[in-house]
C-alpha cells in the first residue's frame, strides 16, 4: 500500500505532512512551548491526577498482593493464566506501534513518522513497563525474579533454557532497553533546544545535563544520524522478534487452541494492530488539546488508519486459519476447542471480538471515515477492546476446556483483577502526562526537516 | 549568555561512563562476594550450646563411634541426637561432680531434654536422608568437616545448593569406600598414603571413587525434584 501517496486524483501533488505555513522558528515555538511556557494548565492536572490515582490502586492491589499471594486474582486450576497473562500480552503488543514507527518506517524513509514517532516510543516504553509487570507479579513471589536471569549463584543451576518464560525475559528486557536508547538518543538535540530555551535555571540544569553536551555541530549531528541509523537496525528485528516470542509462551505448550504455527505471524500483526489503535487513541486527544493539528495533521491519522486496516486483514486472515486448522486438523481436541469458542460459556466474547477487529474496522476502507476523528477515535477504541478480546480468548478460553471434561472449569475475574487492570492504566497515564508535561512531545528537530519539504512542495501546488 | 555548566563538566561526564560500569560492576561483585562469605553463610561459626560439648574429645581422643549417639544415620533421615541417658552411660560414672555438666545432669533428673543449638540445619524445602548417603559411601567428614579437631561443633559447608550439587554432579570426587565412612580420620588415597578397596590399592581419590561409584551403583541424581519433593 503506498502510504505517503494520498487519496487525491491522479495528478495532483501530493497533501503536505505538516501544514503549510510553518518555519524553522515556529515549529521550535510551537513544540517548546507546551513545555516551557504554557506552564500547568488545570487540564493536565486533572488528567494527571486520575492517572495517579489509578496508579495508587496499582501500589495498594501489589500490597494486598505481597501480603496474600495470586490467590486475590481469579486464577483457579485449570485456568491458571487469568488477566496478568492476557494484560502482559495487550501492553505488550501496544508497544510495537512505536517501534515500529521508530525504527522499521525510518529505515523505509517514511518521512510521516516524524510527527508522531516521539510519543509512539514514549507509548512503547511506557507499555513495556506495564506489561513487564504482570509476569513478575504473576510469579507469585515477585522478589525472587532474577532467578529468571542466568547470573553466577551459590545454586549453581541456570534458567531453564527450553523455557518460553525464560525467552520472554530476554525478549521484553532487550525490547525495552533498545526502545528506551532509541527514544532518548532521539531526544538529545530537542534536549538542547530546551535548554537553550528555558528560563529557570533549574530546567537549564536538568536539561543540559540530559542534552550530554550537545552543541549542534557537524560531528554531532554526524553521529547522531548514524547512532539513529544503527538502533533502528537494531529495534527492527525486534518489532517482529518479541511478539514472536510471546507467542511462543502459548505455541510451546499443547493446549488446543495455544498449539499452532499461525501464531507468530498473526501476534506480530496483532501487535502492530493494536498499537496503531493506541497510537490514534493517544494522538486525537492530544493534538485537539494542545492545537497540534497542523503538525499531526488528517493525513497522518489517515495513513495510520490504513495500517490498522492493513494489520487488521492480516489478523482476520489469522482468525480464518485457525478456524480452518481446527476443523481440517481432524484432531477432536482442537475441533472442540473451536467449538468452545463459538458457542461455550465464553461465546459473547469471541464474537465480540470478531466484531471489534474485523467487522468494525473494516469502515475504514471508507476515506469518509478515515477522514472523520470521531468516527477514527471510536474505531482506535474499539480495536484496543477487540485486541484485549482477543488474548482473553486465548489465554482463557483455550485453558479453560482443554482435553479431559473432568478437569475443566470457569475463570472469573476478581475485583483485584480488575484493579490491577486499572492500575496499569494509572502507571501508563501517569507516565505519559509527565512526559508531556517536561519533555517534547513531537520531535522538533524531526518536523524541522519537514518544513523544507512543505515549502518546496508550496512553490509546486 | 552564562555558560550552565562549568568546563569540568566534560571530564565528569566522560567519567561517568566508566564509573557507572565499574560501580555497577563492583556492586555485584561485592553482593556475590558477601554471599559467599563465611559472615553471610556462617560456615566455620562456632555455636554456643547449653553444655560446650566437645566433639575433638569424644569423637577424636576416645574414639567413640558416631553411631553410639547418632543411633538413627543408617536407617533414618536423620541422624539423631542422643537422649540424656546416652550421656550418662559414661557421665554417671565420671566427671560426676563436674559443674560444666550441671546441665546434663539436670536434665536426667527432670527428664527435660537438653536444648542443643542446632549446627547443621537444611531449609524445609530440601528433602535430605543421612541413611542413603552413608550407605553409598559418603563420609561423616565429607559433610561434616574435621569433626574430630572441632572442639565446639561449627558447619563445615556453606549448605548452599552449590555445594550439594558439587558432588551430586561428580560424586567420584568425595566417595570413600563403606568400611572407612564412620572414620572421622579418613584420609583419601595419595601417594604417601594408599587407600584399600576391593582388594586393591589405590593412590587416587578419581580413580577409587569411579570404582566405588559403580560397585555402589550411585547416581548422579540432580532432578529438582530428588531433594525439593
Amino acid at each position: 500500500m503506498d502510504l505517503e501517496g494520498s487519496q487525491n486524483p491522479a495528478g495532483a501533488a501530493p497533501e503536505p505532512l505538516i501544514r503549510p505555513g510553518h518555519t524553522f522558528e515556529t515549529v521550535t515555538d510551537k513544540i517548546s512551548s507546551i513545555v516551557l511556557t504554557r506552564g500547568t494548565t488545570p487540564g493536565w492536572v486533572f488528567g494527571f491526577l486520575v492517572g495517579f490515582s489509578l496508579l495508587m490502586l496499582l501500589n495498594l492491589v501489589i500490597t494486598l498482593l505481597m501480603v496474600k499471594g495470586v490467590g486475590i486474582w481469579g486464577i483457579r486450576i485449570p485456568v491458571a493464566w487469568g488477566f496478568a497473562i492476557v494484560n502482559f500480552v495487550w501492553w505488550i503488543g501496544i508497544g510495537h506501534a512505536g517501534t515500529l514507527i521508530s525504527a522499521i518506517l525510518l529505515l523505509l524513509h517514511q518521512r510521516w513518522r516524524t510527527s508522531i514517532n516521539r510519543f509512539a516510543e514514549a507509548m512503547t516504553i511506557f507499555a513495556v513497563m506495564c506489561a513487564g509487570m504482570f509476569p513478575l507479579l504473576h510469579m507469585g513471589r515477585p522478589w525472587l525474579f532474577y532467578y529468571l536471569m542466568p547470573y553466577p549463584n551459590p545454586m549453581w543451576i541456570w534458567p531453564q533454557f527450553r523455557s518460553p518464560l525464560v525467552w520472554d525475559v530476554f525478549a521484553v528486557s532487550t525490547y525495552f532497553t533498545v526502545s528506551l536508547l532509541f527514544w532518548f538518543v532521539g531526544l538529545i538535540p530537542d534536549l538542547a533546544t530546551l535548554r537553550d530555551r528555558a528560563k529557570n535555571k533549574a530546567a537549564q540544569i536538568i536539561y543540559g545535563a540530559l542534552a550530554m553536551g550537545w552543541r549542534g555541530s557537524a560531528v554531532h549531528w554526524y553521529r547522531y544520524e548514524f547512532a539513529s541509523l544503527l538502533l533502528a537496525g537494531l529495534a527492527t528485528p525486534l518489532v517482529v522478534s518479541v511478539h514472536t516470542v510471546v507467542s511462543f509462551d502459548f505455541t510451546i505448550a499443547l493446549v488446543p487452541g495455544w498449539h499452532s504455527t499461525i501464531f507468530p505471524p498473526y501476534f506480530v500483526a496483532g501487535a502492530i494492530y493494536s498499537g496503531f489503535a493506541m497510537v490514534l487513541t493517544l494522538a486525537i486527544p492530544i493534538r485537539k488539546f494542545y492545537r497540534l493539528e497542523d503538525l499531526v495533521t488528517d493525513r497522518h491519522l489517515d495513513i495510520m488508519a490504513k495500517v490498522m486496516l492493513a494489520t487488521g486483514i492480516i489478523v482476520a486472515y489469522g482468525y480464518v486459519m485457525e478456524t480452518f486448522m481446527a476443523f481440517y486438523s481432524g484432531n477432536l481436541y482442537e475441533r472442540y476447542m473451536m467449538i468452545n469458542r463459538l458457542k461455550g460459556p465464553y461465546w459473547p466474547l469471541y464474537w465480540m471480538l470478531i466484531l471489534c477487529n474485523i467487522l468494525i474496522p473494516q469502515a475504514l476502507w471508507s476515506r469518509r471515515v478515515r477522514r472523520s476523528i470521531p468516527a477514527l477515535f471510536v474505531i482506535s477504541l474499539v480495536v484496543n477492546i477487540g485486541m484485549w478480546l482477543e488474548r482473553f480468548v486465548i489465554v482463557v478460553v483455550s485453558l479453560h476446556r482443554d482435553f479431559t471434561p473432568s478437569a475443566w472449569g470457569m475463570y472469573t475475574p476478581t475485583k483485584w483483577d480488575w484493579a490491577t487492570y486499572a492500575g496499569t492504566f494509572g502507571l501508563f497515564f501517569t507516565m505519559f502526562f509527565l512526559f508531556i508535561r517536561f519533555l517534547p512531545m513531537i520531535s522538533i528537530v524531526e518536523v524541522r526537516s519537514l518544513v523544507h519539504e512543505t515549502s518546496e512542495e508550496n512553490t509546486h501546488s | 549568555m552564562a555558560q550552565i555548566f562549568h568546563r569540568s563538566t566534560n571530564l565528569i561526564a566522560r567519567a561517568s561512563i566508566y564509573g557507572a560500569v565499574l560501580i555497577i560492576g563492583g556492586l555485584g561483585y561485592a553482593l556475590y562476594a558477601i554471599a559467599l562469605s563465611p559472615w553471610y553463610t556462617e560456615q566455620g561459626l562456632e555455636r554456643q550450646q547449653p553444655v560446650p560439648f566437645s566433639h575433638r574429645h569424644h569423637a577424636g581422643e576416645l574414639g567413640i563411634d558416631c553411631r553410639y549417639c547418632h543411633t538413627s544415620v543408617e536407617q533414618s533421615s536423620f541422624a539423631g541426637l542422643p537422649p540424656t541417658q546416652t550421656c550418662m552411660t559414661c557421665h554417671s560414672q565420671i566427671w560426676t561432680n563436674a559443674s560444666m555438666l550441671e546441665p546434663v545432669r539436670e536434665s536426667y533428673r527432670s527428664g527435660q531434654s537438653l536444648a542443643w543449638t542446632r549446627v547443621n540445619a537444611l531449609p524445609d524445602f530440601v528433602y535430605f536422608d543421612h541413611s542413603i548417603h552413608v550407605s553409598k559411601g559418603i563420609g561423616c567428614t565429607t559433610c561434616h568437616g574435621p569433626i574430630a579437631q572441632m572442639a565446639l561443633t561449627y558447619r563445615a559447608g556453606t549448605l548452599y545448593m552449590s555445594w550439594c550439587l558439587d558432588c551430586h554432579r561428580q560424586p567420584a570426587q568425595y566417595v570413600r569406600p563403606r568400611s572407612e565412612v564412620f572414620n572421622p580420620f579418613y584420609e583419601p588415597p595419595s601417594a604417601s598414603h594408599p587407600v584399600m578397596f576391593e582388594g586393591k590399592e589405590f593412590t587416587d581419590q578419581l580413580a577409587l571413587g569411579r570404582l566405588a561409584v559403580k560397585e555402589y551403583k550411585i547416581h548422579t541424581l540432580q532432578y529438582c525434584s530428588t531433594c525439593h519433593r
